[in-house]
């Protein structure tokens, strides 16, 4: 039987729409900085992959090779000068590039950024450059954007928007940068995007040789970014998912901590919380029963550590026993009972030893 | 059956891996991750860098099983680590490599491959699992004398034997194991043997202790086992009973540490004829028979690299007290095996002795 998917949120699968625009810049070739007829029809779809993008969220297109290299640029942008406050639950990509002294913004015990302490943050002292997350990639939890951008907005502050994990969701993102992920949205690894608003200047973190407005040197990976656009404009079914989503928290049954589950979430993504058991073991259980979820957060190595995100959501000692199932775009309509199935299987094992968990 | 492997990335767990999947088992291939390599130096020799995990996987890779490294930096460290330095404080010997198998190995990975729906842990040690008459499980020394590991693993309980296997606790030489090496395609990479502590780099485990247990390298008295002071130490860790080197006092004839005591932080000498002890004490017993009532008579090893010497021993149900035939050095928190022949019969650890008001151990 084939794996059943629901990590999601570590990379989409490829989306039809993605993988045609990707074959046609393939078969296009060329190089979009290249004078002759060959640059011209590289260059076009180039900038189709520009225009879907701004079409999308306004503002200038910035093309990078992923995710992390989209936040790392804003903030080598936009932090010298300024005080940066990020939320504690940012993910390493943002919290890796953020200058020392940086400080951390509290979130509440639901995951979202609490605001008290953003606006206590922002009253006084040099202007800020804060940072936060559109969708948590652990929790899916959504933070209050509009809010977060009316105070940056009174205080003076810019706002970067990590908003790899919520790009589909809705165009009305806020933010004077937002970061993109092509394969986050179902399109290949290798291409990213920072959207840039109100003509803000960027000071490039790669120089090279003048691509993207000089903004972002080096070739552009044509392909990737190809299926970026094509991914970000492909029809996404957040009902359908949500209501699967209900069916998988459903199938965790007693005992099961969900993460954020009152506040405003991706319509994709479950943090499930088992107290007591580590999430590795749970992560190599389901593997083996087919089904291919994640701890809240993993190294390149493959190791389990405990979640930052759950730890600033109050987890404490449970920290290490968050398992995060995320939807893919195409999850089959039995997803929750096979899911279920296989949960189950674990669950008795696991009970054996840990009460707990018996229901 | 489904069985978890141990992989250490070496060969001889790698061949444990290779030899099951080719028997037929689902095997499920685990690494430890028992520290941050980064910080503790890369060193030759010793188990568990982080090239090791990368072969591992490797070697996983190979044979198509699936392979998962297991974060163990913290229960490493609170298990292994600060036991290590808190033994040195109390005067003591520490043999770490016995606490790891005891808690992050087999404790920890037995109950792991339970919840994986695992039979079986199956690792690459030298030594035999054997089934006696009434079904229980036996330890007992691997096939070949010079790789015999059972004196690490004596402290392996009889519940978590139930479900071990030694897969290369059969084989009679390294060339056998080579061999299948060979024969399944398992890259046998030149490394050393691991002999050093893995996670103290270059054998400074001085520097360890002290950030861990700083009191365990300031210096005191050496002192005689009249109470005579001699000399300064520095620091009680530096020492082990038995130790006649690196003692800094002229003597007419050579001295040797007979005890440490940590509450006077002082290290206690003397000569050579009063290292040997007639009776050695030990706890944390672990139980690979039924308990004999009354004196018994075993083969006890008191070191890593010493063959089992004949002793009486008696449990009193805390403590067993063990009577070399030959009185013998011990050095307290080393471990002690009991064999009969092949068979492990139990493990502990060496106790300290009382050490008198003089000095003098008692």
């Amino acid at each position: 039987m084939t794996p059943l998917d629901l990590d999601a949120n570590a990379t989409e699968p490829l989306r039809p729409e993605a993988r045609d625009a990707l074959l046609r810049a393939l078969a296009t070739g060329g190089n979009p900085s290249s004078v002759h007829g060959g640059g011209r029809a590289a260059r076009r779809i180039l900038e189709e992959a520009r225009r879907a993008v701004a079409g999308r969220f306004g503002g200038e297109v910035v093309f990078t090779s992923g995710g992390t290299e989209a936040n790392a640029l804003a903030l080598h942008a936009l932090s010298p000068g300024r005080r940066v406050l990020l939320g504690a639950t940012e993910h390493a990509a943002v919290r890796a590039a953020a200058p020392q002294g940086a400080s951390a913004l509290p979130v509440h015990g639901d995951g979202t950024l609490d605001l008290a302490a953003l606006e206590a943050a922002l009253r006084g002292g040099p202007p800020a450059l804060v940072c936060a997350m559109a969708a948590n990639n652990e929790t899916g939890v959504l933070h209050p954007l509009a809010e977060v951008a009316a105070l940056c907005r009174s205080h003076g502050a810019l706002l970067h928007v990590d908003a790899v994990q919520a790009a589909r969701l809705s165009a009305e993102l806020p933010g004077n940068t937002l970061a993109l992920s092509g394969h986050k949205l179902g399109g290949p690894p290798g291409a990213g995007a920072l959207v840039l608003r109100g003509g803000l200047a960027l000071t490039p973190l790669i120089p090279g040789g003048g691509q993207e407005q000089g903004r972002r040197g080096g070739t552009e990976a044509l392909p990737a970014i190809a299926g970026l656009a094509a991914a970000l404009l492909a029809p996404y079914d957040a009902p359908r998912l949500a209501s699967l989503r209900d069916a998988v928290e459903a199938a965790l049954g007693e005992g099961v901590v969900i993460a954020g589950k009152d506040a405003p979430r991706l319509p994709n993504t479950v943090l499930a919380v088992l107290p007591g058991v580590a999430a590795e073991t749970v992560v190599i259980a389901l593997d083996l029963a087919g089904v291919r979820v994640s701890a809240g957060a993993a190294c390149s190595s493959g190791k389990v550590a405990r979640s930052h995100v759950l730890e600033a959501m109050g987890f404490g000692e449970d920290a290490g026993s968050g398992i995060r199932l995320s939807l893919p775009w195409n999850a089959p309509d039995d997803a929750p009972e096979r899911f279920r199935r296989a949960w189950e299987g674990v669950r008795a094992r696991l009970s054996s030893r840990r009460p707990a968990l018996a229901t | 059956m489904r069985v978890l492997v141990a992989m250490s990335g070496g060969v001889d767990s790698s061949v444990v891996a290779a030899l099951l999947t080719e028997q037929g088992h689902e095997v499920i291939g685990a690494t430890l991750q028992l520290y941050d390599h980064g910080a503790a130096i890369q060193k030759k020799g010793a188990c568990c860098a982080g090239q090791d995990i990368r072969d591992a996987r490797d070697v996983a890779d190979g044979l198509g099983i699936p392979h998962y490294v297991l974060d163990r930096e913290t229960r490493f460290r609170q298990a292994v680590i600060e036991d290590f330095a808190d033994s040195y404080a109390r005067g003591e010997t520490p043999i770490p490599c016995i606490r790891c198998n005891q808690t992050v190995k087999f404790q920890d990975l037995t109950a792991l491959a339970e919840d994986l729906g695992c039979e079986a842990l199956a690792t690459g040690h030298y030594a035999q699992r054997l089934d006696g008459p009434d079904g229980s499980p036996e330890l007992h020394r691997a096939a070949d004398p010079v790789r015999d590991q059972s004196y690490f693993l004596a402290h392996t309980t009889r519940d978590q034997l139930s479900r071990v296997l030694f897969p290369l606790g059969g084989l009679t030489s390294k060339a056998e194991v080579r061999a299948h090496a060979a024969r399944l395609g398992v890259p046998v990479a030149e490394k050393p043997d691991s002999q050093d502590i893995c996670f103290v780099p270059e054998g400074r485990y001085d520097a360890l202790v002290g950030k861990l247990r700083p009191e365990a390298l300031e210096p005191g008295e050496i002192v005689d086992e009249s109470g005579a002071v001699l000399g300064t130490h520095r620091g009680i860790a530096r020492y082990t009973v038995g130790q006649g080197r690196g003692l800094g006092v002229s003597a007419a004839e050579r001295l040797f540490v007979t005890a440490l005591d940590p509450a006077r932080r002082r290290v206690v000498v003397g000569h050579r004829a009063d290292l040997p002890v007639e009776e050695v004490a030990l706890g944390e017993v672990n139980w690979l028979i039924a308990p004999p009532e009354g004196a018994f008579r075993c083969e006890a090893k008191l070191r890593g690299r010493e063959q089992p010497q004949p002793a009486t021993a008696t449990w009193d149900g805390t403590t067993l007290h063990l009577r070399p035939d030959s009185p013998a050095v011990a050095a307290p928190g080393q471990a002690a095996v009991l064999y009969d022949g092949s068979r492990v019969l139990a493990g502990g650890f060496i106790r300290r002795r009382a050490v008198d008001r003089a000095g003098r151990a008692a």
